[in-house]
């Protein structure tokens, strides 16, 4: 047992454990604080792939941005002690959790049991290079430079219409 | 002992699984708004591992956009949220169902 | 440029005719310039049609017969059919009586339909029909011939409801046409199912390719029968023989030209024509023509009968059609083809001139047609009482005049081939027609006065009376065309028209035509018989009035049974059309059309909308469900990936 495989059972561990108790949880702050949790726990499997730049991205942008734009908002609705949100548990539930489940059964029998090799090789040693703020950079600025671009105008509409919504009438 | 791919896959799969299971048994808007995050959040990791694997970079420039659009769409969304809000002031959407025939 | 080359023109003018009057007569400040295009389009192709026979007089008699194509009509597969005209002996022979006698009607509907209101749309109906018939005799293949068969019924139609708001025994003008043109219709039947037999058999519609395909098969060929009488069917039905002869008395509703022209000389000639025309056909199918000889001896007799009693001046004339019909199918039936086209032509003079001299007495009378209103009318119209008295002594079949030599050719001709009993029904029939023609003609314009001293009958203007004279003349010497060898004639007729019968005269391998001392014998019996019936019927209607009331008192069941045409209308009636009607309505309506087949449609309908209604419930709204099935999707495609 390698230090990189007991790192990434561990990892793996909470973020399961975590998501799940995020589904679980009643209160919505304590969903989002779980939630932070699992996103620890990927950037860290990220690191584990090499792909530096993005886990701090993940941590960043996640974690920074995203959950705290998600936990301002329970406060400012005011969700967090109130009444507790009526639940329905149906037939519905039921059946979409034993979907699921069969969902990750199938997979399980196509990752572990189809018997394509490319699914059991190691790691191309070409990936350390991969995932660094250079290798990343050098990718953005050339190949996707298009995408890039794009994406800021994206970021630009985004927030004009996050502005728009949100505004109070008058 | 050197983690395989597919151990790596199967993660992704159960995260996935649990983000649907969530979205599909909450009520609470922004608790499904989070689930969904989840989900992306486990192609993402299925997209690097891909990357880290075969040795292309293409699969991590794609994380690199999602999470940008992932952060403009929570920004969106919960604009909509708040908006639905104050137009009655609940987030089940179980209540929210005026567009259903 | 030879004549035969110009037929096109005699086709068209007619039609040209139509369509002028048609759309811009209405509009005429003077209706007569109607009447005039009307006649001269007729007249013209008279005169052209004089030519062409007299171009065909100068050939020899192997140089007679010409196909003019106009162009190819039909290409459909393996059916070719071409717009062509066959001109030979016998299409020029009826072209002749056809325009003639129609151009002599033309002219005197003029001053018959003078200040009605339809004028021009009588001459554009009328110039219609003759488009029609022409299209009907010249016609080299058997479709071009229905297509004027049905244009003649149609024009039937049009002209018998001409005035088509009047009434008219037990309903109107309108159904009478209705009548004429639905029995038409299931005579049409038998023609196109002979049509398609043909065209299955032989492989073609033209007549020189049938016939001569034809006259090498074996004399009994069972399709051959068939084939004959279906024709025949679809020659009773526009003949006017039994069973379908009951349209014609009621097509006396129509004006007294139309009845004239078409339902006396051209029209109802057609199916005597068409079987001229197939003698081979009918040659090889000798069960056929027992048929045709049969039933046209028994339609002669019985029409006979029927007219003896009618108080109608067309009805009686009418019947009377129907008789001499009768007795031309007989002709053909025992393989005098040749006769029965003459007796056709003689008909025409003399029927055409009987009708329009009733119409003149109509139009005196201002439109009283009972004969029991008439009588003595012979001061008052003279000319109208002259021509008419020719044209019974012709009917009659008195010699010289033309009716003696066509009737007396059948009646040899019936009994040298052996049918005795047929020769008998016809000498009998004889004795009838020239009973009751003179019964009518004593009625009308002789014996005492009838009528009241309101009415002032007048002589027709000149426009009627002159054809009623060129008829006249016609029906006087229009028989010296086949005075028999017996009689020290050339019988020109017989030998013009050979040529065209020949193929079907070797089949039935007749007899020639020797003179035989029975001849004479037989030909003063008919004219005995004649006398006898124009005697009695001169005692009786002329001098003694009051014998025939006591007659038909002593027998009333008799005389109701043929005053009421043995109620063949109302036995019709009851087991054709009630049934029918009924059935259509009960039956075809009310559950095939509204249950089973809008059933269908409309259930259709509810079905598409019933599951619209359903599936539309997948559109929840909610994302979830959507969510829901995704994931089920997703899971079933993942699992086939599984198993394959």
């Amino acid at each position: 047992m390698t230090a990189e495989s007991l790192a990434f059972f561990f990892l793996a561990a909470f973020a399961v454990s975590t998501a799940i108790l995020m589904v679980l949880q009643r209160n919505p702050v304590m969903s989002a604080i779980c939630m932070i949790g699992t996103f620890f726990s990927l950037a860290g499997l990220y690191l584990l792939l090499h792909a530096q730049l993005l886990a701090v991205l993940q941590v960043v942008i996640y974690t920074g941005a995203i959950m705290v734009l998600v936990l301002f908002v329970i406060m400012l609705l005011n969700l967090g002690d109130e009444a507790r949100l009526r639940e329905r548990y149906d037939l519905a539930m039921g059946v979409g959790t034993v979907l699921a489940a069969g969902f990750v059964v199938e997979l399980f029998f196509i990752l572990f049991y189809s018997g394509d090799p490319a699914l059991r090789a190691s790691m191309d040693p070409r990936a350390a290079a991969l995932g660094t703020v250079e290798g990343m950079g050098g990718a953005l600025f050339g190949r996707f430079v298009l995408p890039f671009e794009m994406t800021s105008v994206l970021l630009l509409v985004a927030v004009v219409g996050a502005v728009v919504l949100a505004k109070r009438k008058g | 002992m050197e983690i395989p791919l597919s151990y790596y896959l199967l993660l992704g799969a159960i995260l996935f699984a649990i983000g649907v299971v969530g979205t599909l048994t909450r009520r609470n808007a922004i608790v499904i708004f989070m689930c969904i995050e989840l989900m992306l959040n486990s192609v993402n990791l299925s997209l690097i591992a891909f990357s880290a694997f075969l040795g292309e970079i293409t699969g991590m420039v794609t994380v690199f956009f999602v999470m940008a659009v992932a952060a403009a769409e929570a920004a969106v969304g919960l604009a909509i949220v708040i908006a639905l809000y104050r137009n009655k002031p609940t987030v089940n959407v179980d209540e929210i169902n005026i567009l259903k025939w | 440029m030879k004549a035969h080359e110009l037929i096109i023109v005699v086709v068209l003018l007619p039609l040209l005719g139509f369509l002028w009057n048609g759309l811009y007569g209405h509009r005429l400040k003077h209706q007569l310039v109607a009447g005039l295009i009307g006649s001269a389009t007729v007249g013209a192709g008279f005169l052209l049609a004089c030519a062409i026979f007299a171009e065909l007089l100068a050939a020899s008699p192997e140089n007679r017969s010409f196909i003019v194509d106009v162009f190819p009509w039909i290409s459909a597969g393996g059916l070719s059919v071409h717009v062509a005209y066959q001109i030979d002996q016998l299409s020029v022979l009826m072209l002749l009586v056809v325009t003639g006698v129609g151009f002599l009607i033309h002219v005197y509907s003029i001053g018959y339909m003078h200040d009605d209101p339809g004028f021009w749309r009588f001459f554009a109906y009328m110039n219609l029909f003759i488009f029609a018939m022409v299209n009907l005799v010249l016609a080299d293949n058997f479709l071009l011939m229905f297509l004027g068969w049905e244009g003649v019924g149609l024009c039937s139609y049009l002209l018998i409801g001409f005035w088509y708001d009047r009434k008219f025994e037990k309903g109107t003008t309108a159904d009478a046409a209705k009548k004429a043109f639905i029995i038409n219709r299931i005579g049409d039947f038998g023609f196109l199912i002979a049509m398609f037999l043909i065209e299955g058999t032989f492989g073609s519609l033209r007549f020189q390719n049938v016939f001569a395909q034809a006259s090498v098969m074996a004399v009994g060929t069972p399709v051959i029968l068939w084939i004959a009488l279906s024709l025949f069917l679809g020659a009773t039905g526009k003949s006017a023989q039994i069973p379908l002869y009951v349209w014609l008395p009621d097509a006396m509703a129509g004006p007294t030209p139309v009845s004239a022209l078409i339902h006396a000389a051209t029209m109802v000639t057609a199916g005597v024509y068409m079987v001229a025309r197939c003698s081979v056909l009918f040659a090889l199918a000798p069960a056929a023509m027992q048929v045709v000889a049969v039933i046209g001896a028994v339609t002669a007799i019985y029409a006979a009968t029927i007219g003896l009693v009618q108080n109608d001046i067309k009805k009686v004339l009418a019947y009377s059609t129907i008789s001499q019909l009768g007795y031309m199918f007989l002709a053909l039936g025992v393989g005098a083809f040749a006769s029965g086209i003459f007796h056709l032509m003689t008909h025409a003079f003399f029927k055409a001139l009987l009708f329009l001299g009733s119409g003149a007495v109509i139009h005196a009378m201002h439109g009283e047609q009972d004969i029991r209103k008439m009588g003595g009318l012979k001061s008052e119209l003279p000319t109208t009482y002259r021509t008419f008295w020719i044209g019974t002594i012709a009917i009659a079949g008195i010699p010289p005049f033309a009716g003696f030599f066509s009737k007396d050719e059948i009646l040899w001709n019936a009994f040298s081939r052996g049918h005795y009993l047929l020769w008998a029904v016809g000498f009998l029939g004889a004795g009838l027609t020239a009973f009751y023609m003179f019964r009518l003609l004593s009625l009308t314009f002789r014996g005492t006065k009838r009528w009241g001293g309101e009415m002032h009958p007048h002589e027709a203007p000149a426009t009627m009376t002159i054809p009623l004279v060129v008829l006249a003349g016609l029906s006087m010497a229009g028989g010296f065309v086949g005075v028999p060898a017996s009689l020290g004639g050339g019988s020109a007729i017989e030998g013009w028209l050979e040529p065209v019968f020949a193929k079907a005269g070797g089949i039935l391998a007749l007899p020639g035509h020797d003179v035989e001392p029975l001849e004479y014998l037989l030909m003063a019996l008919s004219v005995l018989v004649a006398l006898a019936g124009i005697g009695l019927a001169r005692a009786w209607y002329t001098k003694m009035p009051e014998v025939p009331k006591r007659v038909a008192q002593r027998s009333p069941t008799l005389y109701r049974l043929l005053l009421n045409k043995y109620y063949v209308d109302e036995v019709y009636d009851a087991t054709v059309v009630t049934p029918l009607v009924k059935g259509s309505e009960s039956l075809l309506w009310k559950v095939v059309d509204v249950r089973v087949i809008d059933g269908l449609v409309n259930g259709t309908a509810r079905a598409v909308a019933a599951a619209g209604r359903t599936l539309r419930m997948v559109q929840t709204g909610v994302v979830h469900n959507y969510m829901l099935l995704f994931i089920a999707g997703v899971v079933m495609i993942l699992g086939w990936l599984i198993a394959h």
